[in-house]
């Protein structure tokens, strides 16, 4: 079990797509839920919400972005290797229903996770606009793939490399000007996430954004990933990962995922120079 | 002058010989380092083997307890273990965390003039000779019945219901969330009290019996109750854990620096982040450390967070000493250690710098008034009596409740009010048919011991069940 079937290189390497066999997980996952991933013995228990499945194959996609030495592990793993535990699927599905016109924000390794989601979102009959975003072209993911699960795609990068020059929160506020926009679902870093609540709350129209702190077990064991929303204590990996994120305390979730900045990066340097 | 012969004096009760204080409070070894043959066998020879021998029943899982001490006492160390194996199947974990001085030890009979027999440094004693030394050759096996049974969870409740059914004749498979066999055994009991290899020994030896085990499968995720039927099984048994971190809900929880217990230990223990950077899991090393709880998990979250390199270790309670629910010789170990007590203190809000890092605690003194509905006398708060204690980590070990995973996806499963599977006490029949439920799921959190006596009734009933039907 959980042998990686396909294995890309994606955004000049900095992001990495794996298909990995897990029969199980595939029949039961919906879009929205993540697995817990750990490469080998020593290995650390990491969180990633699934871009795809494949029930009929037995598989789940996952692509992340290289960011310390856990997922330089999993980057190290080849076609044909295995990842020694793969846990899920966990947390609750997106609840995906027919509303209207539906905004689909994504930002850098969260277009991924926001894929399946504008898919479904798509084929239960909503107008689905989809904006994604990058820092440059080259870091862009998942614009095929986008366009074809949208009704309409917008492509912004900070550079102006390509597609609109600027922030995802720039087209986002000309579509809620144009639109009578039901839902805004917004995945990607929390600075992201964040700015996109807050003009989304100037509209008042609901948004849901998919919250990745760090977790331990993955199971509501261990409160790890406890975030404040709605100023109460919910555990993101039992009571999420979505949530109203005008209700989510997003400096609180950054300041709780720099927990560990100092060890990561030991670690890292460590891995980098073995 | 003629003097008369001394009477035979007694034999005093064998110390169980320890690692020096100094030196275990910065490593993760076993405390205890075990009795010798020797010890053993003296300590063997203290027992009365009294005709209706109270220990037994002081036993939550009826262990023949003289009948093992007198295999000891004729240094047949191989007989000793395999009599306890037919009650109990994982007896080098139960003679380390079993509360021995209010079961089988608290009953003994010496102890009403002066110590009692040490059963569990004795109970440890053969289990560690067996798994060291022993031929490996395992109990016998009844005829295959055919039947399927899904246990869900292994720590020691679960556990214990596969060693009993698979003996019995069924084929059993063990399911478990984590990575690892073994639940609290391994994820929460540090190393330092019970070395992780004794359970994947004992785990390994149900393996040998046939039992099979299934990590990574979130049963309630991963596959329903219901799916478990739909693919055969005839019979299920749930013991899946208390399994949810109580918090203080005090302002400033949130904070970085501020663990439940189970976070804390999981990291320390499963992921073994006392071993970081060898070990990919990191884990805040506190220097001054504050833990909130007076229970065992907070023993050893506080004993945990010394070996990590605190320069002090200190436990809030709010109520006095002797309501303090751990065992007394955890309290005992942890002031060896060097830990410091704050009795009849409540912690009130937590403290942070502009980078959301813990930075201290403000708490109230309390008085004890009247008892409540626990029996313990009720904590007061003192007015003006606050104070600010400075602290760069702290662990919340006040208890753990019902995690509602596998509960809220299976519907017919009943229960109470506070999320525990409603089971039948005497037999773990929950009101779905074909499941059974023990352990800390269904009475809240209690001791490994209590959690195998529950699996042992279960198993018996659902022997039963797969015998004459439900």
């Amino acid at each position: 079990m959980f042998e990686i079937l396909e294995r890309q290189d994606m955004a000049d390497g900095t992001v990495v797509l794996n298909e990995i066999s897990a029969p199980l997980i595939a029949k039961k996952a919906k879009p929205g839920q993540f697995v817990i991933l750990k490469a080998n013995e020593t290995g650390e228990r990491i969180p990633l919400t699934m871009a795809d499945t494949d029930p009929n194959k037995g598989t789940i996609t996952i692509i992340y972005q290289i960011v310390g030495k856990s997922t330089a592990l999993f980057k190290s793993l080849q076609v044909g290797e295995r990842f020694q535990d793969v846990i899920g699927p966990l947390g609750e599905p997106t609840h995906i229903e027919k509303l209207g016109t539906v905004v689909c924000v994504g930002g850098g390794t969260g277009v991924a996770v926001l894929h399946p989601i504008t898919r479904g979102m798509k084929k239960i009959g909503n107008h689905v606009i989809a904006i994604i975003g990058a820092r440059n072209k080259d870091l862009l993911i998942l614009e095929d793939k986008m366009k074809t699960a949208s009704n309409e795609l917008h492509v912004c990068t900070d550079d102006g490399s390509y597609g609109h020059h600027g922030f995802v929160t720039d087209v986002l506020k000309d579509v809620l000007e144009k639109e009578a926009v039901k839902l805004v679902v917004a995945i990607g870093p929390v600075p992201m996430m964040k700015f996109v609540c807050s003009v989304t709350k100037k509209y008042k129209v609901k948004t849901l954004v998919s919250l990745n702190p760090i977790m331990v077990d993955g199971t509501g064991m261990c409160g790890c990933c406890r975030v404040s929303v709605g100023g109460k204590t919910r555990f993101a990996c039992i009571d999420g990962p979505e949530f109203n994120g005008h209700e989510v305390d997003f400096d609180e979730l950054m300041q709780r995922l720099q927990a560990y900045k100092e060890q990561e990066s030991v670690a890292y340097e460590k891995y980098l120079h073995e | 002058m003629t003097e008369k012969s001394p009477k035979k004096e007694k034999i005093p009760r064998q110390p169980m010989p320890e690692q020096d204080p100094q030196i275990r409070k910065r490593n993760f070894e076993e405390v205890p380092l075990g009795y010798t043959k020797e010890l053993a066998v003296k300590e063997a020879e203290r027992c009365l083997h009294c005709k209706n021998p109270s220990c037994m029943e002081g036993c939550p899982v009826s262990v023949d307890i003289p009948g093992f001490i007198k295999n000891i006492k004729e240094g047949e160390f191989s007989k000793a273990v395999r009599k306890i194996w037919e009650r109990n199947a994982l007896p080098a974990v139960c003679g380390r965390v079993c509360p021995q001085e209010i079961q089988c030890e608290g009953r003994c009979i010496l102890g009403r003039k002066g110590d009692p027999v040490a059963i569990g440094n004795l109970e440890k004693f053969v289990a560690d000779m067996e798994r060291e030394h022993g031929n490996g050759e395992l109990p016998p096996k009844s005829d295959p019945t055919g039947k399927r049974i899904a246990v869900v969870g292994s720590g020691p409740s679960g556990l214990t219901v596969a060693g009993d059914l698979i003996l019995k004749g069924h084929e059993v498979t063990i399911f478990e969330a984590f990575h690892k066999p073994g639940g609290v055994l391994v994820y929460g009991i540090p190393e330092f009290r019970l070395p992780k290899e004794i359970v994947y020994s004992e785990v390994n030896t149900l393996e040998k019996l046939g039992v099979k085990v299934e990590c990574n499968t979130v049963v309630g995720k991963t596959v329903s109750l219901d799916e478990l039927f739909e693919q055969g099984y005839d019979a299920i048994y749930v013991g899946v854990g208390a399994g949810l971190p109580r918090f203080l809900n005090i302002p400033g929880e949130n904070l970085t620096g501020i663990y439940s217990a189970n976070e804390y230990l999981t990291r320390a223990n499963l992921m073994k982040a006392y071993l970081f950077p060898e070990y990919d899991t990191p884990i805040v090393r506190g220097k001054d450390v504050v833990v909130f709880g007076a229970g065992n998990v907070t023993m050893d979250s506080a004993r945990t967070a010394m070996r990590l390199g605190a320069d002090r270790v200190r436990i809030v309670y709010r109520r006095s000493r002797d309501e303090m629910p751990a065992r007394s010789a955890e309290i005992h170990h942890a002031e060896e250690e060097g830990i410091e007590f704050l009795l009849l203190t409540a912690p009130t809000r937590f403290l942070g710098d502009e980078n959301g890092r813990l930075t201290g605690v403000e708490c109230l003194q309390m008085k004890l008034g009247e008892p409540d509905e626990s029996g313990r006398r009720r904590p007061i708060p003192i007015e003006g009596s606050e104070s600010k204690l400075e602290c760069d980590m702290a662990v919340i070990a006040v208890g753990a409740g019902a995690n509602p995973l596998l509960t809220k996806s299976t519907e017919d499963l009943k229960i109470n009010k506070w999320g525990y599977i409603v089971a039948d006490l005497e037999t773990g029949k929950t009101r779905k048919k074909g499941v059974w439920a023990g352990g800390d799921i269904v009475t809240g959190q209690a001791t490994v011991i209590l959690a195998m006596g529950a699996g042992r009734k279960a198993s018996d009933s659902i022997h039963q069940y797969l015998t004459w039907g439900w």
